[in-house]
């Protein structure tokens, strides 16, 4: 669709042929001379040198700490992953209760974990946790704690919404039949809910994956850990290029896990099996194609 | 509670860091969100790759690694200095890498604020002979800000409680580092965690408010 017409412009005549090319030329140079900016920076700082990205070819880096960092990175993440989930559906399903005593300090947790800045959480959880278990390593449980309070709650909108977003009327019918409430909840509104969440499940899983690298900062040892500590610690001047190169692992992670969310997204769309629409992470961004969870 | 007033004043400041950094970043990422939404609406191909390909690369990137590239990269590796002062030029770098972060959230909102706006629209104003510019500036910007107002809002509450990464990129004055150093002194602390809560409840609750009265109010009737 490079010279058709969209929602702002026309098929373009001759003249605005020329304007176009004319400005793909200035962006080109404008590109051009922005890498080459870089690039001449980079090198006049020594960063290509091959000695410093060597290792980058050696198998002992990526076996001794590239793929052992990105392990523990996708252990914290995973293991949130799990608990978060855990997390949402019981706060989730507790938000619409019909006790009142269910319903508000349900509301309450979820609304003050989702507005507490995560590195703040997880850094007294962090310091919380020597004073009530005593000594010890305590990087992954802070982490993994955190991020599961934290997108727990977030994921504990997107179940109620699911939950929601099913048509009023199906519950109704349900009750009419002689269902109980967890029936009606297990049986119609939470196999159509899940089609629905799902998207906006995977898109909040995008934003659990990045916030791991926070554990960077309390000395989790992770992808980034490795990457911008103990890889340029063993081999002197790579920091650049270690950090190109966990860059690029983390943004094909996360590209993957976006585009797993848009593929659920249209399926969800066309769904028969449920009647329920895809629903948003809160605050989330929705616009064409799937929502993109605001981090 | 004695904790919390030992160390009230150092946290205050360090809160005010944040909120400083957050007020820099607004209209930062505000102004880089609204040039990479017109890039990515543009008739120019190489513009729009070059947006998609920013946007998709920067929010897949986690902030850790941003704020840490921009004090690298940015700072040590290509020479760029704010300041000849170190904590100024750091919170200028954290500021950029924050802004190039919450930006691409920008542009997102906006590109689905865009897409709410009817094709009639955009046609009539080819119609009458606005060019491409004049339509995005007159007719389509801003139909397409008002309808994302609260999206808009939930970004920057967002980007405020990123602030609190900052000492990824070497800023070691706002309200996490300060907490991280009491923390260091005196062991956890819950009456200053839930100070701190409190502080940034105070500033982002009213903005989701704001915004979402502001939201009702602007709301486009189609």
């Amino acid at each position: 669709m490079s010279s058709q017409a969209s929602v702002l412009f026309d098929a373009p005549g001759p003249r605005a042929r020329l304007r176009n090319n004319v400005l793909t030329l200035l962006a080109t140079v404008a590109l051009v001379a922005i890498v080459y900016f870089v690039y001449s920076r980079f090198d006049a700082k020594g960063q290509w040198e091959g000695r410093i990205w060597r290792p980058f070819l050696e198998a002992s880096t990526w076996i001794d700490y590239i793929i052992p960092g990105l392990l523990g990175t996708l252990k914290a993440a995973g293991l949130a992953a799990v608990l978060a989930l855990l997390f949402g559906v019981v706060f989730g399903m507790a938000r619409l209760s019909d006790h009142k005593w269910i319903r508000v300090p349900a509301g309450a947790v979820v609304e003050i974990f989702r507005a507490i800045p995560l590195l703040l959480l997880i850094f007294f959880i962090f310091y919380l946790l020597p004073s009530v278990l005593g000594g010890g390593d305590y990087t992954l449980i802070a982490l993994v704690a955190g991020l599961t309070l934290y997108n727990g709650s977030v994921l504990a909108e997107i179940v109620r919404a699911g939950i929601r977003s099913v048509p009023k009327g199906q519950s109704e019918a349900a009750y009419a039949i002689g269902l109980r409430k967890g029936g009606v909840m297990t049986l119609v509104l939470l196999p159509q809910a899940v089609t629905a969440m799902m998207p906006a499940i995977v898109s909040q899983f995008v934003v659990l994956l990045k916030d791991t690298a926070l554990g960077y900062i309390i000395a989790y040892v992770d992808l980034l850990n490795m990457g911008f500590k103990i890889i340029p610690a063993v081999n002197f001047g790579s920091l650049i290029p270690a950090a190109i190169v966990i860059g690029i692992i983390y943004v094909g992670l996360n590209m993957v896990l976006s585009s797993f969310a848009t593929w659920l997204e249209k399926r969800s769309r066309r769904s028969r099996k449920t009647s329920a629409r895809p629903v948003a992470p809160p605050g989330a961004v929705v616009g064409a194609g799937p929502a993109v969870a605001v981090d | 509670m004695d904790e919390l007033i030992k160390y009230a004043p150092d946290l205050l400041g360090g809160f005010l860091h944040n909120v400083q950094l957050s007020l820099v970043c607004a209209i930062l990422s505000l102004i880089l969100g609204t040039i990479l939404v017109s890039m990515r609406v543009s008739p120019t191909p190489v513009l729009r790759a070059v947006g998609t390909t920013y946007v998709n690369v920067v929010r897949n990137t986690p902030l850790t690694l941003v704020l840490a590239f921009s004090a690298l990269g940015l700072s040590d590796t290509l020479g760029l200095a704010f300041s000849d002062e170190p904590s100024s030029n750091a919170f200028w770098l954290v500021a950029l890498g924050l802004s190039a972060y919450t930006s691409s959230f920008v542009c997102e909102a906006l590109r689905s604020g865009v897409n709410t706006v009817p094709l009639g629209q955009a046609e009539a104003a080819r119609a009458i002979g606005l060019t491409f510019f004049q339509s995005l500036r007159m007719i389509i910007l801003p139909q397409a800000f008002r309808v994302v107002v609260a999206p808009l809002g939930s970004v920057m509450i967002a980007m405020i409680k990123n602030t609190t990464v900052a000492m990824a990129a070497g800023y070691l004055a706002d309200a996490a580092f300060i907490m991280k150093e009491t923390f260091d002194t005196t062991g956890a602390s819950i009456p200053i965690f839930l100070g701190l809560i409190v502080a940034f409840m105070a500033v982002t609750l009213p903005i989701g408010f704001l915004t979402g009265w502001l939201a009702n109010r602007l709301a486009v009737v189609r």
